[in-house]
Parts: structure tokens; C-alpha cells; sequence
């Protein structure tokens, strides 16, 4: 009886994990190697490549890409590509910030509303983000160009130079910004606010606390899982925003986005572009790090998901 | 599910003797309501007037169906609602527009609403950090609490990881820890299973004689009501019915609603009168001549307690003739439900031994004339 044997069944037993494993876990590894390590491998490479006369990627293997990146060309030293980096980083923080100052009490509001209301008042939030982003911003370049009335207001109020107009400008892709990943900050929020319950807030009212003080400690820390979940949403594909800055900015708000797609589409250089996109990788990697230790210690050594 | 664990219900029992090792007098104080209105909307009145005297460290009750304005009466004395006429005195502070979180009042949430991004720790120590006391004073009165409600191992879990009979214990010492005038209770032990449940009845009673702090305690359960309360203030509709001893609201209600949520089923219309007799569903009763003042649109309250089913009718008793319907035996009692002159009368027997009658007996039921209650409509 061969299929007895003890050595004959491990055999088996292993034989079918490896399969099981296979095809639950095979898919999805498949699909993140091909669409994910791959390319990254590829573009790891491509970094260390030399920029053949046509902007294409030639041996030998070089730091020129990363020296460039860091400014140094032809003609020395030059900060352009450092502003760049800033100004994305800048961008990236003053957008968040607004973008949570805005969607705060917005998602909050609505978990105020009747029932019957709350998802036709998401839907609004929600709404604008399924038409396509560049029509969406072409729609701001015709609010915000010379001669239109918030311009005219601006102008009025003195807060720009005649004739100026609000776009193009870094205010105008901070706007733009902001508009477009509302709904990414909103959604989170909402979802933490609707699990909150009332009674909470009138126990620590109960308790001693003044209205200020039952939301810092009763609402706020409750609310921040939602809280860092909508930055990570918001602040990563801010920091790599292209379009935005594309149409917002005019050339004199370029973005870290801006500066690799110029290096591929342009055909400029290749092992630039590269060198840009990892460091956007590596940035934010270290900003998901640090999202992850400011939420441990608000949350009070306690675990927040991102 | 059950909470009724031993190790829970040895905790409970020891409630008490810590509460009587800790035994100290603290200041309690009295409440006066005076003429408070509440509406919510055009037509929804929670309460139509009402005024109430509640004394220091009494235990008192509020007790009603759901709607009654129980619980918007309490959110008022919480400062979690603001009455639209009316004043509310707490001691001798005027507190009728004071914010909440300047009232030595705490209360303890039907729903508990203990905070889940916060330990048990800081759950308890949550009133006291925003009264300002110092960290090192604050977590030593915490563990004083937490051993004083036999909680003291538990201080440092998550409230997710307690059951529900030691977040119902954790609400509590959040509110006690802070000492406050007045502990209001909005109907604390509605989650808890049964064993539990009167366990904790009698643990709060006897805490609150301890402590002799004023505590006001709103259920709809009229029997948790008259196990635990010093007084109950029975409402209905905005209104209070009836002010009293467990003993007066049970043996003398003040009307037919109060009766009937006392759960009194016997309840019959009166409809004529001759001298001390009343003639009722049931036949014709004699009341103590004199005593009663009643009006024929009035009614009569037989307490099934004080029926008797016997041969012999003592002298001066009234007697009725029934058959017995149907029998509940009890243990402890039997029920009866006899049929008197095409009525249901209920009869409630201790069970000494005496013969248990069966379903379709013809009785002879005895009551004394002293026994009989008229009651309002």
C-alpha cells in the first residue's frame, strides 16, 4: 500500500500547501512583480545609466544622474532643481494643512445632517472628483486668469499687481491642489466622525471639560486614524502632482512631477528623470515613516493603520 | 455572554464592604425643581411643569414608561439640557444656566460612554485631569477607586477588553471619583443580564447609604425602583404623577396610571356608592367606613396579595364567590386567575402548604374592608 507510507503523505501534504500557496498567494505576487518591482528595477537601473546623446540611457554605469539631480551641470552649481524639491515639499505641507483645516469640519458637519441626507451630501464631495482633473483645472485657469472677477477682487483688495491676474501662480496650484484632494481628506474624516458616539461628548462635558476641551480629548483623538489616513492620501500624490502645477504654475511653480516628466516626455534625459523619481520614492517613504511614528505617539502607543 | 461569572459576582458583593471600609462622610446636597418646562419642537412636550424636592443623600428614583420625561428631567440636572422655563437649585447654587462642565454633578450613561481611545486608567482619572489636579495626586486617587471597586488590576486594559458588567462598575467610579454633589444614574443596569443586574441593585443601594451621597436614578423598571429608592417621583407625560416611599406609591397610588405601571391588574370602576359600600365590576365591597372619599367615576384597587381563598370568611371581611381559571404555581407563591361575576381577579397565595386549587374550582376569596384602595382616575 504505497499511498500509506508517512514518507508518501508528507510528500503529499507539502505538495498540496505549495499548491495552495501557489494560487492564492501567485496572482497577486505575479501582478506586483510585473507591474511593480519590475519597473522599479528598471528605473533603479536607469539612474545609474549614462544619458546618451538622444536623452536615452547608455552604459556605462554613473552618479552623473544624481549629481545633476543635486545641481551640479555644465555650468556649476545651480539651485534650481533644489527649489524645485523645496517648493514640491512646501506645496505638499501648506496643501495638506489647508486641505485639513477645510475638510474637517465639513465631514463633520455632515455626520450632523439626517441620515436620509448624508449620502447625497457625500455625493457633492464626491461628485467633482469624477469628472476628468485636467477639465477640472482648465475650469480654474478660466476663474482665477487676468480680467476674471476674482481676479478683478484680488487686484482690488491689492493682494496682486495689475493686470497679474491669480493664475498663474504658486497660490494658484495650492487652490488646485486643494481643491482636487478635499474628497480624499473628506471621506476618512467622515468615516471617523460617523463611528463617534454623542454620549462621548456629553460624558466629558459631564466631566469637567469645556467645550474646547471635550473635542481635544474626547473628538480629536478619536478622529485621528481618519485624520492620518486622509494626509497619507492627500500628501503622496500631492508631492508628485504633475498636472496641477502643469496648468496652475506656467513654468514658475514646477514641481518635483513636472521636473521627471519633463526629463522623459521631453526626451532630455532619461537617467534624470530616473534619479528624480526615486528620490519622490524615497521622500516619500520617509514621510509615511514619520506619519506612521506621529500616529503611534498621538494615538498613545497605539497602533494607527495607514 | 453571561456576566454572571462567580469571580464577577464576588466582586460585586464585596462592592460594598469597600465601600464601608472607605466609609467617610462627604458633603450631599439637596435639589429643588421648580415649574420646568421642556418642549422639543412644535408639539413634543417632555415636561409640562414640574417641581420636585429632592433630599440630601436620599436615593431618589425617577420612574416612568419610555417618553415620560425621565430622562430629559436628569439631562437637565446634568446641565446637558436647558429647560425652557423653570429653575433648578443644587445646595444653595442656582445652577439652572450653569454649563455642565462647571456643575458638581456627574452622571453615569445608560450607554456607560466610556472612552475607547483611552485605558481604564485614564477613563477614571478623565474628570479629575480636567479639574486640574496634578498627575501624581490623580493616579493615586484612581488606584484608591479602582481598588475600591475591586477593579484595581484592570486599570491599565483597554475599555474594548472589559465585559459588561465591569464597564458598567468603570462608568460608575468615573463618576464617584470626582466626589460630585449629586450622581445622576440614567438607567445603569438596562444592559445587564438579569443575575447581574439585581445583584447590582443591591450593591448601589447600599454604596449610596455609605457614600450618603444624593443620588437621582431614572429606570422604567418599577421594581428595580422600589428595591433600591429611598423616594420615587413617578411621571407620565411630562408630569408627575406621584411623590413617595416605594411602600405609598405600591399601597396607595395616586391615580390609575400609577397603579398600573406599579403593575397592579386588579383595578376595577366604581360605580355607585352607598355609605362605606361601593358597587364595582366584581360585585358589591365594603370599604372602612369614614376612610374613603371616593366619587363613582373613581376606582377600586384590590392588591392580589390581600385576597384570600378560604371557606371560612373572617367577621367584617367582604367575600366573593369565583372560579378558578387558571394557576400558576410559583414556588414561592401561586397565582390565580379567578373569574368574579364574568371578570378577571387576580390572586396571588404564599405557598404555606394549603390545598392548591384547580383549574375550574368553585372559591370563596375573603378581603379586609382596610385593604381596599379607591384611586383617582
Amino acid at each position: 500500500m504505497p499511498g500509506t507510507s508517512p514518507h508518501l503523505m508528507r510528500r503529499r501534504a507539502v505538495v498540496a500547501e505549495t499548491r495552495h500557496l501557489l494560487f492564492s498567494v501567485g496572482p497577486g505576487a505575479l501582478w506586483i512583480t510585473l507591474f511593480l518591482v519590475l519597473p522599479s528595477a528598471y528605473l533603479m537601473g536607469v539612474a545609474f545609466m549614462t544619458n546618451g546623446p538622444y536623452g536615452l540611457p547608455e552604459m556605462p554605469l554613473t552618479l552623473d544622474a544624481f549629481e545633476r539631480l543635486a545641481g551640479f551641470g555644465f555650468l556649476g552649481w545651480s539651485p534650481g532643481n533644489l527649489y524645485t524639491l523645496l517648493r514640491s515639499l512646501w506645496q505638499t505641507l501648506l496643501s495638506t494643512t489647508l486641505v485639513v483645516i477645510v475638510a474637517y469640519p465639513i465631514a463633520y458637519y455632515i455626520t450632523t445632517c439626517r441620515e436620509r441626507w448624508r449620502p447625497i451630501m457625500l455625493l457633492a464631495v464626491v461628485v467633482p472628483s469624477w469628472t476628468n482633473q485636467v477639465i477640472r483645472t482648465f475650469g480654474w485657469m478660466n476663474l482665477l486668469a487676468p480680467g476674471t472677477p476674482l481676479s478683478e477682487l484680488a487686484e482690488w483688495l491689492g493682494l496682486i499687481a495689475p493686470n497679474m491676474g491669480l493664475y498663474p501662480s504658486n497660490f494658484a496650484v495650492t487652490l488646485g491642489l486643494v481643491y482636487n484632494f478635499l474628497p480624499f481628506m473628506v471621506l476618512p474624516l467622515y468615516a471617523a466622525f460617523e463611528k463617534l458616539d454623542g454620549a462621548q461628548v456629553e460624558a466629558a462635558q459631564d466631566l469637567y471639560a469645556s467645550p474646547v476641551r471635550a473635542f481635544r480629548h474626547a473628538v480629536f483623538p478619536q478622529t485621528l486614524p481618519g485624520l492620518l489616513a486622509g494626509i497619507v492620501l492627500v500628501a503622496i500624490p500631492a508631492f508628485g502632482m504633475y498636472v496641477i502645477p502643469e496648468l496652475l504654475g506656467g513654468g514658475k511653480a514646477m514641481m518635483l512631477g513636472n521636473l521627471v516628466a519633463t526629463q522623459f516626455s521631453g526626451g532630455s534625459n532619461w537617467p534624470l528623470g530616473a534619479a528624480g523619481a526615486i528620490l519622490m520614492l524615497i521622500a516619500t517613504f520617509i514621510g509615511l515613516f514619520a506619519m506612521r511614528r506621529i500616529g503611534k505617539r498621538l494615538g498613545g502607543g497605539e497602533e494607527v493603520v495607514i | 455572554m453571561s456576566n454572571r461569572t462567580p469571580a464577577a459576582m464576588a466582586d460585586a458583593a464585596t462592592l460594598a464592604t469597600a465601600a464601608d471600609q472607605e466609609a467617610e462622610t462627604r458633603k450631599a446636597s439637596s435639589i429643588e425643581l421648580r415649574g420646568l418646562h421642556k418642549r422639543f419642537g412644535a408639539d413634543a412636550v417632555a415636561l409640562d411643569g414640574v417641581d420636585l424636592s429632592i433630599r440630601a443623600g436620599e436615593f431618589f428614583t425617577l420612574l416612568g414608561p419610555s417618553g415620560c420625561g425621565k430622562t430629559t428631567l436628569l439631562r437637565i440636572l446634568a446641565g446637558l439640557e436647558e429647560p425652557d422655563q423653570g429653575t433648578l437649585v443644587v445646595g444653595d447654587k442656582e445652577l439652572t444656566e450653569v454649563p455642565p462642565h462647571r456643575r458638581s454633578v456627574n452622571t453615569v450613561f445608560q450607554s456607560y460612554a466610556l472612552f475607547p481611545h483611552l485605558s481604564v486608567r485614564d477613563n477614571l482619572a478623565f474628570g479629575l485631569k480636567m479639574r486640574g489636579l496634578p498627575a501624581g495626586e490623580r493616579d493615586a486617587r484612581v488606584d484608591e477607586i479602582a481598588a475600591f471597586i475591586k477593579l484595581g488590576d484592570l486599570v491599565e486594559r483597554r475599555v474594548d477588553q472589559l465585559s459588561g458588567g465591569q464597564r458598567q462598575r468603570i462608568a460608575l467610579a468615573r463618576a464617584l471619583v470626582c466626589e460630585p454633589d449629586v450622581l445622576l444614574l440614567d438607567e445603569p443596569l438596562s444592559a445587564l443580564d438579569a443575575g447581574l443586574r439585581a445583584q447590582l441593585q443591591v450593591e448601589l443601594q447600599r454604596l449610596q447609604k455609605r457614600l450618603g451621597m444624593t443620588f437621582v436614578f431614572v429606570t422604567h423598571d418599577q421594581d428595580e425602583a422600589m428595591v433600591m429608592s429611598d423616594r420615587i417621583a413617578v411621571l407620565d407625560s411630562g408630569n408627575i404623577q406621584q411623590v413617595g416611599a416605594p411602600s405609598e406609591v405600591y399601597e396607595r397610588p395616586a391615580n390609575a396610571f400609577v397603579a398600573r405601571f406599579m403593575g397592579h391588574e386588579n383595578l376595577f370602576a366604581i360605580h355607585a356608592r352607598e355609605d362605606a359600600w361601593v358597587q364595582t365590576d366584581i360585585g358589591w365591597l365594603q370599604l372602612v367606613p369614614g376612610e374613603q372619599d371616593s366619587t363613582p367615576g373613581d376606582w377600586l384597587l384590590v392588591r392580589p396579595e390581600t385576597l384570600e381563598i378560604s371557606d371560612t370568611v373572617p367577621e367584617g371581611y367582604n367575600h366573593l364567590a369565583g372560579v378558578v381559571q387558571e394557576r400558576l404555581y410559583r414556588g414561592s407563591r401561586i397565582e390565580y386567575v379567578l373569574e368574579v361575576n364574568g371578570h378577571a381577579l387576580m390572586v396571588v397565595a404564599s405557598n404555606l402548604g394549603q390545598r392548591v386549587h384547580q383549574a375550574g374550582d368553585a372559591v370563596t376569596i375573603s378581603v379586609c374592608p382596610e385593604d381596599l384602595v379607591t384611586v383617582a382616575a
